[in-house]
């Protein structure tokens, strides 16, 4: 690990306001996280060659700035805590798995998988998701600039996932409270997920997650779309559905 | 379960780096498959030339010296096919200027229990028990030129850890079929096509997409045909990478579970498993980098 | 199985002896509960949905003796010469791997599943004897931490409850592919028990079903599980061991692939395995008898040389010392109970046969785990029915039982010579039947002869 010149040349400056860089062409990912581990609230880390390795800046649970340049393999930013995490470049599958809280910016591509089961904080993917983004996901906020792949939100069950670009095939598929927003096109919605009135509440919840993303889409410009709550309760009715 | 590297060379500029960049991409799935490992590479001078048939043995021993194989071959082909036969690494491959079937046909008696990994006039094959990156050394894959080269690393999920048991499946003329997944409807499949008449080498679920493929070809289909259809005949979880002589596709099955990313540039088209096997590529930060679509057929030809 | 939803007035069947004195003769392939199960579809329309495992007979435990010794052979002096029972689990590649004092351990059972109370008393009867209980489906509970001493953290395809928070409290991560009462599915909660407490765990709406999927949401196979344990490795600093829980119907591989891709113990789960709530067609018609998978399992293992060296813990229908020994002998290194465990906290107990009598059971049949109106308190959320397990009281049960399966796979062992379970091997059994002489590869008694073996 080699210390850049901390922001502040003033001799108080203290450990919280330098900020460290982490060379992955010769430095292993284990070591990256355990610094990441041990790491103090406010400190910041800049990563480089990153080359698509895997599990980069995983369990991170202290307020602090990682930047990674390059493109990262799977799951960059897995069971996200605290803090925000910035990669300058794709995402490799499982994005932000789990994420809890805090904030990932991933500014190219993610692979599948993207936030999948996500509990709470922000994921933004400035390009396209693959497929399955937002699967299972339980409260976390999602917003993606450019496409979705298929099967997106199966089995969603809160949180928001908006996508300025189109949706693959099934969106939604056996959703359940979840709020999806789609600027663009659906190819096909999956099971139980329906197309739902845009309130004044969704607007401005709209407008707000746009804004927390750093985006200037026109809110009336989207589409809502939610769970119709006919799988709720077992019913032979919808045998076909299950 | 395995990882996939794949590589045409589209520059004519790259040929002599072809073996350096698919060695560089497959030392980065090794992870995904350290049981066993296959490479098929194509126009690689001193392995395959132009006029010629070449077949790709499995092993280096045959109980034979090379000099007794080649003079059985000539032998049993006509006076101007002036065979021969070498060793690469664990390989023993074949040649001679006749039709591939008679090469086979003089091969089988001159090596009965042989198995052939490989045919064709532009393909060299060759597979391996044990780590990838010395299987690559060992045929020294580095130093190779070539339009295309495909790589696969194996975990092996339902059949047994062998060489012959590693992809690429070769079964026809310059074609080879590599798989990550597995086909949950194959022993169907392996039933209509042994009635058909197809003859099977391994219990591999991989061969029955390699010959299936083989089969619709020779029935006349497109390679995104055959592709197209495969998808409607095995069911299952499947990346797919077929190489012919001169193409290469991509395809797989529609939930799309096992994964693919492809880089494409002016000079050439790479697809491998994950992301980090594309990161050394030349050119690499300009490249058009996504992932094939489920249930998309991609094809490239050189 | 549930037959509530059939009109009441259904007469109840005619006494076994009433029948034979008419003479008549009850079919084999439509037997009395095969009867009801079809008037039960044609009722309701939706398959029936219940909790335990398979009922039907399968070769068991029950088919294998062991060879105590006699001359050939001298036997330890029980009570007095030692025979250890402790097992190291997670040593591969974890820096902290657990060491229990008894290689039985409690597998997986969700709290929502199971009522805190439960849950609570597994954790005080396995502490109490030192060995590990396990969450399941719906995260970790803070008294089931509290009052775990060895608590397995179960990665699930849903993630319910999951938190990186929890994962770092665990003892051991378990990732489930599957379980032995239905390898391959999914789950289903039934609304009656997603109260307010399990919804909010789960993030679900209050009352609702709860579908379980089938798959992880983020990987599929081998090759991308090795990088997800890797991701789980990095979030815990490599101090926690990983298992990986497998429901039996191709260990062979499944074994092999789970140690490829990383994994520091292998859990294979046999076909009576119990659950909570799934398809009964699930329950009785998919995967292998638990004799079955131990020895392509441990086949594996060997064929890698990981054996002892990656741990394999084997559950589905272990009931006795005996069933521990055999398991141990077949090549486990340690096993798990659910069902058991159930029914030593209180479970299908005949003190409550006139409430299972309204349910339309009996007890000891009793198997509508996922209706949540359990009589015993046990597989329920009903804060009336859960206040009558007492987990103190209940958890001194669990730990009695414990204590007496350990003592009596310690008894065979040293019949056999052993002075320590693990030393027990397949040579020291024999078989009943030929079909579990074929399944468990050991030859049939007064023979050296198994079926099917080169």
């Amino acid at each position: 690990m080699v210390t850049l010149t901390a922001p502040d040349t003033n001799s108080h400056a203290t450990a919280a306001q330098e900020t460290f860089l982490v060379d992955l062409a010769d430095s292993p990912v284990r070591a990256l996280n355990q610094e990441l581990h041990d790491a103090a609230g406010g400190q910041s880390w800049t990563v480089t060659n990153p080359g698509g390795k895997h599990s980069l800046a995983v369990g991170i649970n202290a307020d602090v700035n990682v930047t990674v340049n390059g493109h990262a393999g799977y799951y960059a930013a897995g069971m996200h805590q605290k803090g925000e995490v910035i990669i300058n470049g794709n995402a490799g599958v499982g994005l932000a798995e789990n994420i809890m809280s805090g904030k990932v910016h991933v500014k190219g591509d993610a692979s599948q998988s993207a936030a999948a089961t996500g509990h709470g904080g922000l994921v933004v993917i400035d390009g396209n998701a693959g497929a399955r983004c937002g699967i299972s996901m339980k409260g976390v906020d999602i917003v993606v600039g450019g496409n979705i792949g298929h099967m997106s939100a199966f089995m969603a069950q809160a949180g928001r996932l908006v996508v300025c670009g189109d949706a693959g095939e099934a969106l939604g598929d056996s959703i359940y409270e979840a709020r999806i927003y789609v600027k663009g096109t659906v190819a096909s919605l999956g099971a139980d997920c329906i197309e739902k009135p845009m309130a004044t509440e969704h607007l401005s919840e709209l407008a707000g997650l746009l804004a927390a993303a750093g985006r200037a889409d026109n809110p009336a410009d989207f589409k809502r779309y939610g769970s119709a709550r006919n799988l709720y309760h077992f019913s032979v009715h919808n045998s076909t559905s299950y | 379960m395995c990882g996939i590297a794949a590589l045409q060379l589209r520059n004519p500029l790259l040929h002599p780096q072809m073996g350096s960049m698919l060695s560089s991409m497959m030392c980065q799935i090794v992870d995904r498959g350290p049981d066993s490992a296959g490479l098929a590479v194509y126009n690689t001078p001193g392995l395959v030339s132009e006029g010629t048939s070449t077949l790709s043995l499995l092993g280096k021993e045959h109980g034979k010296a090379l000099a007794d194989i080649q003079s059985s071959l000539d032998a049993l082909l006509p006076p101007d096919a002036a065979a021969s036969a070498r060793i690469v690494g664990d390989t023993t491959l074949v040649s001679g200027a006749v039709a591939t079937d008679l090469l086979v046909k003089a091969v089988s008696e001159t090596l009965p229990g042989s198995t052939i990994i490989g045919r064709g006039e532009h393909v060299a094959v060759m597979k391996s028990v044990g780590h990838p990156m010395e299987i690559a050394a060992e045929h020294g894959l580095e130093a190779m030129a070539g339009s295309q080269g495909l790589s696969h690393t194996r975990m092996a999920t339902e059949s047994a850890v062998t060489a012959g048991g590693s992809h690429p499946f070769s079964v026809a003329d310059d074609l080879c079929l590599v798989h990550n997944g597995s086909f949950s409807n194959h022993a169907t499949v392996r039933r209509d096509l042994k009635r058909e008449g197809v003859v099977f080498d391994s219990d591999n679920d991989t061969e029955v997409g390699a010959r299936y493929v083989a089969s619709r070809l020779q029935q006349g289909d497109t390679l995104e045909e055959a592709l197209v259809n495969l998808g409607k005949v095995l069911d299952g979880f499947y990346t797919l990478v077929v190489t012919t002589a001169d193409s290469m596709a991509v395809v797989r099955d529609p939930i799309a579970c096992k994964p693919a990313i492809i880089a494409e540039t002016d000079d050439y088209v790479a697809m491998a498993s994950e992301y980090r096997a594309l990161a050394a590529l030349p050119g690499i930060e300009n490249a058009r980098i996504f992932e094939p679509e489920p249930g998309k057929v991609y094809t490239w030809s050189l | 199985m549930t037959i509530t939803s059939l009109p009441q007035e259904t007469p109840a069947a005619l006494p076994a002896q009433h029948t034979e004195e008419l003479g008549l003769r009850e079919s084999a392939t439509f037997d009395r509960a095969t009867i009801a199960d079809i008037q039960r579809a044609a009722a309701t329309g939706v398959y029936d949905i219940r909790g335990w495992g398979a009922k039907r007979k399968v070769p068991h435990f029950d088919d294998l003796l062991f060879l105590g010794a006699s001359m050939s052979r001298y036997p330890l002096e029980g009570y007095r010469e030692k025979c250890d029972t402790d097992v190291i689990l997670g040593g591969r590649h974890a820096s902290r791997p657990l060491h229990l004092q008894t290689p039985v351990t409690i597998a997986g059972m969700s709290f929502g599943a199971l009522s805190a109370n439960a849950k609570e008393a597994l954790g005080r009867g396995a502490s109490e004897v030192g060995t590990s209980t396990t969450t399941g489906d719906g995260g970790m509970t803070p008294e089931e931490r509290g009052q775990s001493k060895h608590l397995v953290y179960q990665y699930l395809p849903s993630r319910y409850g999951m938190n990186p928070d929890d994962l770092r409290k665990a003892d051991a991560i378990e990732i489930v592919l599957g379980q032995g009462a239905k390898p391959g599915g999914g789950g289903m909660l039934l609304g009656q028990k997603i109260t307010e407490r399990v919804a909010g765990m789960r993030t679900l709406p209050v009352g609702i079903d709860q579908r379980s999927a089938s798959r992880h949401p983020d990987w599929t196979g081998p090759d991308d599980l090795e990088i997800k344990i890797g991701e789980l490795r990095e979030i815990t600093d490599w101090k926690t061991p990983i298992y990986v829980k497998i429901g039996a119907s191709r260990p062979y591989y499944d074994t092999a692939l789970a140690v490829k891709a990383g994994a520091d113990v292998v859990v294979v789960d046999g076909m009576q395995g119990g659950t909570a709530a799934t398809q009964q067609v699930f329950i009785e018609n998919v995967g292998i008898p638990t004799v079955a998978a131990i020895p392509q399992a441990v086949q594996a293992l060997q064929e890698l040389g990981v054996h002892r060296k990656v741990q394999l813990i084997v559950s589905g229908g272990i009931r006795t010392g005996a069933d521990v020994a055999k398991a141990m002998a077949l090549g486990a290194d340690a096993v798990a109970i659910g069902t058991a465990a159930l029914i030593a906290l209180g479970d299908n107990d005949p003190r409550y046969a006139a409430e299972y009598a309204a349910l339309g059971s009996a007890a000891g049949f009793y198997d509508d785990f996922q209706d949540g109106r359990d009589p015993a308190g046990i597989t329920t959320q009903d804060p009336e029915l859960s206040s009558r397990l007492d987990p103190v009281a209940g958890g001194r049960r669990l730990a009695n039982y414990l204590r007496v399966l350990t003592m009596e796979a310690q008894t065979i062992a040293r019949a056999c010579g052993k002075s320590h379970l693990h030393n027990l091997e397949p040579e020291d059994l024999v078989a009943l039947t030929i079909e579990a002489s074929a399944m468990a590869r050991v030859p049939l008694a007064g023979t050296n002869w198994i079926p099917g073996a080169k």
